[in-house]
């Protein structure tokens, strides 16, 4: 746990004053009457609830639909800001999928040496059905999703990578119809960057990927595993604001060459399929066996350039928390350039003067799998008891390779609405950028989200994390 | 569109159907016994019978009786066809085909879920049932408003249609089905205090009690009443409505993809039946016969448009 007020507050000063993005809000809110607001704030859930803007928790019934709570308090960045921050996540972007393709093929940076060859050999998220395999367009990474966090005025972080099947995206969109519906005089007063336009450009780039025998019109379609995912409802929204078809495995099968989808007059082919299933389920003649989610044969047609996959297979090794490590030197091996978003400092568990560093700190340090995902399996150094320590470090030494320590980042606050007024919360920001072959696209803002109670650093929506609405400023 | 979707959205709204048919059943159940001099609770009976789940309260309790046989009718998780049951089945195809229906629509059936969630987590007194039944009411007719206003008339809107007249079809023909002695000309001491009450229920289910009275200037018979939910094309819950419907959006379906299946041939023939036939033909021939076939013909008839339109594979 923290004490919020060392951390740098994205919208107050510490000299009692606020940042310059917040004139405007700051001079509205102090205008409005506290209980409005807080009933504002319900009004928020309710429309959430309507809305069906839940999520499905594993492991518990299906009546379990959890919502992901809400902050009517928007996060606000400068336009100058903003565009500071993009230029350093497209540069990131563009040397990710150049990593993908040299991995799959001449491997360059393994024999320049730069990144070590028994990370990727021994790395399950490296596939080798895709070596020597160009997908259409060359892109590899189509929808990517790269966390940041910040600690001051000029200081941002990249805290992981999302390059498999980044998801929080309907939340950005339905968070931003929510505060619109709910304070559409602010919107008048404020000029704010539109994110409306995702699914729009979401489709054209989907399309401008597409296989090069395809048709002039492209069939796109969205595979899910099903009703019972836990993203199943973002699923099934991009799909409608898209307005391509939402399939599930045992809608498809492999007909002539193409993968087709079963419709009400037959079997019809589809050229660009946005999976929301992981690599190991999508085929199971060429990966698991026992995956009911996928279609059998998939890999087949798309290594025949019959379909295009996005994101492509194998994307994984991109973002694993090992390879992480060396994206300072990813990015400038194949850019040319110093990467203009930093890397958080980090230890890897694996190389013995790290480990000894690492367990000689662990109470300041916070500690992630390298494979996990969703803040399970982690430990807050600073927030941990004795015990949890102990126990932790027993695990960290029986298998150091599967661990990669971080310094605790004094993440930055922005106000939340509680009961007493504003009250400052930790927060990240996952921006959302698209690549086709021809242009990358960065929705302006993106998911911040919130840890909700005082202190934690924590914003996984499954461990009591919530989301705002992110306003990028117009310059 | 999908295979999978169509089935979504006929299911969707075969369950819409049928809780608001459910809700009627139970008014008409409620109001009867409220009617009636001596207590006893055999229309429940008759009431379960023809929401066709007897057979499942019966393996659950021993005995009829009225609060038990509301409660397993409005919100007993058990009973695949109660009030709540139906509502959440309707909703689960919802969320399967929400990318084919507006967001209006889905809003309202999402909406409708959660009200009835909240009002019917507890047995319902039967202070409160006019009222509960009321909000179910008014309920469904927020989710067809919502159809109505917001929907593109493509074939989406025709698979809907087929779900709402398919179960719309089977649960008035169920009606009839149970209550068909009743209507008999033979059996029926015509004008006895009994009948009254029988027929009443019989409008009732249908919520077809103002419009006959209307059609028939207070005349009340048997005969009447069949023709009336067999024949009448005006009663908007009559079979021959019903299938009107079922032949109008399979026709629809038919322009639209260019292709005519066995369903096609398989509506013409039920629709003829009613068409050329006459209420003194089906008492001649046996009103009982003639409404087994047309439920033989109607559960054929779903099946044969799951398999026509690939619903499952």
């Amino acid at each position: 746990m923290s004490d919020t007020s060392r951390f740098f507050d994205e919208m107050s000063r510490a000299d009692g004053g606020h940042r310059p993005p917040y004139d405007a809000y700051s001079a509205w809110f102090h205008g409005e009457d506290l209980r409005d607001l807080r009933k504002k704030s319900e009004d928020a859930e309710r429309f959430f609830r309507r809305t069906g803007i839940t999520f499905n928790v594993y492991g518990q019934a299906e009546a379990d639909e959890r919502l992901i709570p809400f902050d009517i308090v928007p996060r606000i960045i400068s336009g100058r800001e903003w565009s500071r921050l993009t230029r350093g996540i497209e540069q990131r972007v563009r040397a990710i999928n150049a990593f993908l393709h040299d991995i799959y093929h001449r491997q360059e940076i393994l024999r320049a040496g730069r990144v070590p060859v028994e990370l990727i050999a021994r790395n399950d998220a490296f596939l080798p059905q895709m070596i020597g395999m160009s997908p259409p367009g060359g892109v590899y990474t189509h929808i990517v999703g790269v966390d940041l966090v910040r600690t001051g005025e000029d200081d941002f972080y990249v805290l992981e990578d999302n390059a498999r099947t980044p998801s929080g995206v309907s939340y950005m969109l339905e968070n931003r119809e929510t505060m619109l519906q709910m304070f559409p005089e602010l919107f008048t007063r404020i000029k704010v960057q539109p994110v409306q336009d995702y699914p729009v450009n979401l489709h054209r780039s989907l399309a401008a990927s597409a296989p090069a025998n395809c048709s002039d019109h492209c069939t796109v379609a969205v595979l899910t595993p099903g009703i019972h995912n836990s993203a199943y409802f973002e699923h099934a929204f991009l799909a409608d604001q898209m307005g391509v078809e939402l399939v599930e495995g045992h809608d498809l099968r492999i007909v002539g060459g193409k993968v087709q989808m079963r419709t009400t007059q037959g079997y019809r082919p589809i050229d660009v399929l946005y999976r929301r299933v992981d690599d190991d389920f999508l085929d199971p003649m060429n990966f698991r066996p026992d995956s009911m989610l996928g279609v059998p044969g998939v890999m087949d047609v798309y290594r025949a350039g019959g379909i295009t996959i996005a994101n492509a297979p194998g994307t994984g090794i991109a973002d694993d928390k090992a390879i992480y490590s060396y994206m300072p030197d990813i990015v400038e091996f194949y850019t040319g350039e110093k990467a203009i978003l930093q890397n958080v400092p980090t230890w890897r568990c694996g190389e013995a003067d790290a480990l000894a560093y690492v367990l000689d700190h662990l109470s300041e340090l916070v500690v992630k799998e390298v494979h996990g995902s969703g803040g399970y399996g982690m430990l807050v150094g600073p927030a941990a008891s004795k015990k949890e320590l102990a126990a932790f470090r027993t695990k960290l030494m029986a298998k150091p390779a599967n661990y990669i320590a971080q310094p605790t980042l004094a993440l930055s606050t922005v106000p939340i609405l509680t009961k007493a007024g504003l009250a400052p919360r930790h927060v990240d920001l996952r921006p959302f950028v698209l690549v086709a072959p021809d242009r990358i696209t960065i929705t302006p803002g993106g998911l911040t989200r919130v840890a909700l109670k005082k202190g934690s650093l924590v914003v996984n929506s499954s461990q009591g994390g919530g989301t705002k609405d992110t306003w990028v400023l117009e310059e | 569109m999908l295979g999978k979707t169509a089935g979504g959205l006929f299911w969707m709204f075969r369950y819409l159907e049928r809780s608001e048919n459910t809700a009627r059943l139970i008014e008409a159940g409620f109001r009867i016994a409220l009617t009636r001099a001596d207590g006893d609770d055999d229309e429940w009976t008759s009431v379960l019978q023809t929401a066709a789940v007897a057979h499942l309260y019966f393996q659950k309790y021993e005995q009829i009786e009225a609060a038990r046989a509301i409660d397993f009718l409005l919100r007993d998780a058990t009973n695949p066809s109660s009030v709540m049951s139906a509502i959440a089945a309707a909703r689960q195809n919802a969320r399967l085909v929400r990318t084919a229906i507006t967001r209006e629509v889905w809003e309202a059936v999402n909406d409708t879920y959660m009200i009835l969630k909240q009002t019917l987590a507890r047995p319902v007194s039967a202070r409160d049932l006019p009222e509960v039944l009321a909000l179910i009411r008014q309920q469904s007719a927020l989710v067809r408003g919502a159809m109505h206003g917001t929907m593109l008339r493509n074939d989406i809107f025709d698979f809907c249609r087929l779900g709402t007249f398919l179960e719309r079809a089977d649960n008035t023909a169920r009606i009839l089905d149970v209550k068909y002695y009743v209507l008999l000309p033979s059996i029926s001491q015509i004008g006895s205090s009994l009948d009254n009450v029988q027929w009443e229920t019989i409008l009732r289910s249908v919520a077809g009690m103002r419009a006959y009275r209307w059609i028939n200037q207070g005349e009340t018979n048997p005969k009447g009443i069949a023709d009336f939910l067999i024949f009448d094309g005006r009663m908007p819950r009559s079979l021959a409505f019903s299938v009107g419907k079922i032949a109008t959006n399979l026709g629809y379906l038919d322009r639209a993809y260019g292709l005519r299946h066995p369903s096609h041939d398989q509506i013409d023939v039920i629709s003829a039946r009613l068409t050329h036939g006459t209420i003194d033909r089906v008492f001649e021939d046996g009103l009982h016969e003639f409404i087994t076939d047309f439920l033989a013909d109607i559960a054929r008839l779903g099946q044969q448009i799951e398999t026509d339109y690939r619903f499952l594979g």
